[in-house]
């Protein structure tokens, strides 16, 4: 589904990814977690297109083809899906308009036919549901004068009715009381399935308790410096990341 | 590797689609201002001698005053001697009688601008008068409206087949004092449209003119007044366009409207004006004076504008209300991009019993744009339990934009009940990349973002014009616009 090789990403010139690698096969979810600053938005955002990172080396192919070609919308459109760290407030446009558009515009570049207002309404309701909202947010602006909590949700409220293939999720858990976090938790875990692959990009063991990854990786300083199973993020938990930086640096190396 | 992505500075930087000159033989006066001038303008028209008197005056007043500088707007000084004051293309006959006596090339201008000056489009409910630079060229539907007693024809033509309908309003609600630029236009105004709605008769279609300024070096001072009379009621549409030229051109318009008792007059603006180019050259300085009075009670007068052209805009349509239960209302979009600069807003004047008025203002501002609401609520202390509500909001794109709001309130009778509401948002590439990353293009962003900005005045236009105003807003916004 998604090879990232040797990827190098500068912002403003100053390098911020020092080659990545990583694949992840459709139907697997990857969690992705590391220090403050340690790159992980970044990434993020280089696969979902946003301006202002320079791709300074590496290739990065999506589905068989190369990714950082497309434009954001392109991106979208063939089923990759960013759920925000800081999901943006857009004034004046009411949440389900948002919505419908991105909807329709998604299925139109797949072929289907756009929804109308009334089967938009019927799948949103059922989304809805499944992510314990409330339908008075479908009015408001977007995302404007949300809780964070209620921000995180309606990113992923997003994803369920988009039906992304690759779904990249950033920090969907912070900011989220034990009840919401059961929540989103489910909701993500409800789309898991063979065609779909997902990347958790997460600080806390919390949230892999309830979805457990395939596969666990440390970002540090821009490198992948630890890959692993979920106990990996087991380990992380008991002993911080200064483990990793420490093994690194050590004449050890990476092996026990 | 560089990612294509749209941005804001691609997309607020498309071109103005109404820039072609039409080549027609034109009659004009040399330029300059002078008595002689004046003369020359009224005789032309066939002007009754009362029409003439109160041009001079309003020339020799204009020459006591001078050009006011209190709008946030800045511009090189107007040389008012360098300009024509008339401009007529030469028809074949004396003056149009029908569509057939007017000039073909005309014709081809008003349907590039997609004016529907055709039998078959005026059956979609539409009567034109449409100006082209200072003449009225062509009044359609006149026939169907006149068995209803409605008069709609070219102002030069009222002055000359109602001069007693003229006499008594002209001047009534914008009297040749005024202010610097309506006393101009006073003087040397050329034509406009003229509209009388007789008692408790409603207009059954959408009445409406469009501007066009074509000659270079010429000012457009048209000029338009509408009564409607006891429980009359019309609505009207005015749409203005003009080519694209380097020098700034003038447009001085006054507009006034009179609501007798328990009339109502609906009036929408669309104006696209030739903005001037990206670095801020050419366009219109469009000064204008519009005013309503609800001189009888329970009248109403709406403004509704969408104002996306000019170099300048300058305007405040405003409500005088003077009878009881009158009711005013503003609903206001206005787009500055690239140079432009738009200083507008609107007067509410409270002078009788139970009057209210909505304020609704939406500024928009992209590039190094620049946008005022300027408005003011007054209610006087006759003006036993007024109301007003205004809410003004503002819509940067990008951040080289400015916006502010000046509102003035008097208030001199305690009963009064007076609202303000405000708001400023910014719309930025985060935006932009947000709705991208969701399957949205960046240009269906943008409209879908100003769209839902502007949607509450949209709702005020007539169904077409709608739709019309919410392309236009596109255009002017998409990465080619004007
Ligand atoms: N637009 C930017 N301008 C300047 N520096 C940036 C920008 N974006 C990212 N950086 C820098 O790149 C580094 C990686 O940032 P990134 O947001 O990817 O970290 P992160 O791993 O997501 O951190 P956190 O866990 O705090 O979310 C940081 O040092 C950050 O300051
Ligand atoms: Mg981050």
């Amino acid at each position: 589904m998604l090879e990232i090789r040797n990827l190098h990403v500068s912002v403003d010139g100053k390098p911020v990814l020092n080659g990545i690698d990583l694949t992840i096969p459709a139907g697997e979810v990857h969690a992705i977690m590391g220090p403050n600053g340690s790159g992980k938005s970044t990434l993020a955002y280089v696969l979902a297109g946003r301006e202002g990172y320079q791709v300074t080396a590496g290739e990065v192919r999506y589905q068989g083809s190369d990714l950082l070609a497309l434009t954001p919308e392109a991106r979208a459109r063939a089923g990759v899906f960013l759920a925000f760290q800081y999901p943006v407030e857009i004034p004046g446009v009411a949440n389900i308009y948002l919505l419908k558009a991105a909807l329709n515009s998604v299925r139109k570049a797949s072929g289907l036919a756009e929804l109308d207002a009334m089967d938009f309404l019927a799948l949103i309701r059922a989304k809805l549901k499944l992510m314990g909202m409330d339908e008075a947010l479908l009015y408001r602006p977007v995302n404007q004068g949300f809780s964070g909590g209620e921000k995180k949700r309606n990113e992923i409220l997003q994803m369920a009715v988009l039906e992304p293939k690759l779904a990249i999720l950033d920090e969907t858990d912070s900011g989220l009381d034990i009840d919401a976090l059961k929540v989103v938790a489910d909701g993500i875990s409800s789309m898991r399935d063979a065609q779909r692959a997902i990347v958790l990009v997460t600080h806390y063991q919390r949230l892999l308790d309830y979805i457990v990854p395939d596969r666990v990786h440390v970002l540090s300083q821009g490198r992948i410096a630890r890959s692993g199973g979920p106990e990996l993020a087991k380990e992380l938990e008991r002993h911080g990341y200064g483990w990793i930086d420490a093994g690194r640096s050590s004449p050890m190396g990476e092996g026990p | 590797m560089a990612t294509p992505i749209l941005n804001l500075d691609d997309l607020i930087s498309q071109d103005y689609k109404h820039g072609f000159f039409t080549q027609l033989e034109a009659d004009a006066v040399p330029r300059g201002l002078n008595e002689e001038v004046i003369r020359l303008i009224s005789a032309k028209k066939e002007e009754p001698e009362f029409m003439l008197e109160w041009r001079l005056k309003a020339y020799r007043h204009w020459l006591t005053m001078t050009e006011p500088h209190w709008a946030t707007v800045s511009h090189p000084p107007i040389d008012y001697q360098a300009i024509s004051y008339y401009s007529a293309p030469k028809s074949r006959k004396e003056g149009p009688q029908s569509l057939a006596d007017v000039d073909p090339e005309l014709l081809r201008t008003y349907e590039k601008l997609g004016v529907p000056l055709e039998e078959r489009e005026l059956l979609a409910g539409v009567a034109v008068d449409a100006v082209f630079d200072s003449v009225s060229v062509a009044t359609t539907f006149k026939d169907k409206l006149g068995e209803l007693g409605i008069i709609f024809c070219a102002f030069s033509e009222a002055v000359r087949e109602h001069p007693d309908l003229v006499r008594q309003y002209l001047g009534s609600v914008v009297p040749y004092t005024d202010n610097f630029f309506a006393s101009l236009n006073s003087a040397v105004f050329s034509d406009g449209s003229f509209c009388y709605i007789p008692p408790g008769v409603r207009c059954p279609m959408e009445l409406s003119t469009y501007f066009r300024i074509n000659a270079r070096n010429t000012g457009q001072f048209e000029r338009t007044l509408i009564i409607a009379d006891r429980d009359a009621y019309v609505s009207y549409l005015e749409g203005c366009t003009a080519p694209m030229r380097d020098e700034n051109q003038l447009h001085a318009a006054v507009v006034e409207l009179i609501a007798l008792e328990g009339a109502q007059i609906k009036y929408a603006t669309v104006q696209n004006w030739y903005p001037g180019d990206k670095e801020g050259r050419g366009g219109i300085y469009n000064f204008v004076t519009k005013r309503g009075d609800c001189r009888g009670a329970d009248s109403k007068i709406s403004w509704t504008q969408v104002e996306t052209g000019s170099a300048i805009t300058w305007k405040y349509p405003s409500v005088i209300l003077q009878g009881d239960n009158a009711v005013g209302e503003f609903y206001s979009v206005a787009l500055t991009n690239h140079y432009q600069q738009a200083d507008t807003g609107t007067k509410m004047i409270h002078l009788g019993r139970n009057t209210r008025s909505t304020i609704v203002s939406k500024g928009i501002s992209a590039g190094h744009g620049r946008n005022a609401y300027r408005g003011l609520v007054k209610v006087a202390a006759s003006a036993t339990n007024a109301r007003n509500h205004t809410q003004c909001d503002s819509l940067l794109l990008g951040d080289r934009c400015m916006a502010s709001t000046f509102p003035y309130i008097e208030v001199k009778n305690p009963t009064a009940r007076v609202e303000h509401e405000a708001s400023t948002s910014r719309i930025g590439e985060d935006q932009l990349f947000y709705c991208q990353s969701r399957g949205i293009s960046a240009e269906d962003a943008v409209s879908m973002i100003v769209n839902g900005f502007c949607k509450e005045v949209f709702n005020k236009l007539p169904m077409e014009f709608a739709v019309e105003a919410q392309k236009l807003l596109g255009v002017s916004l998409e990465g080619s616009i004007g």
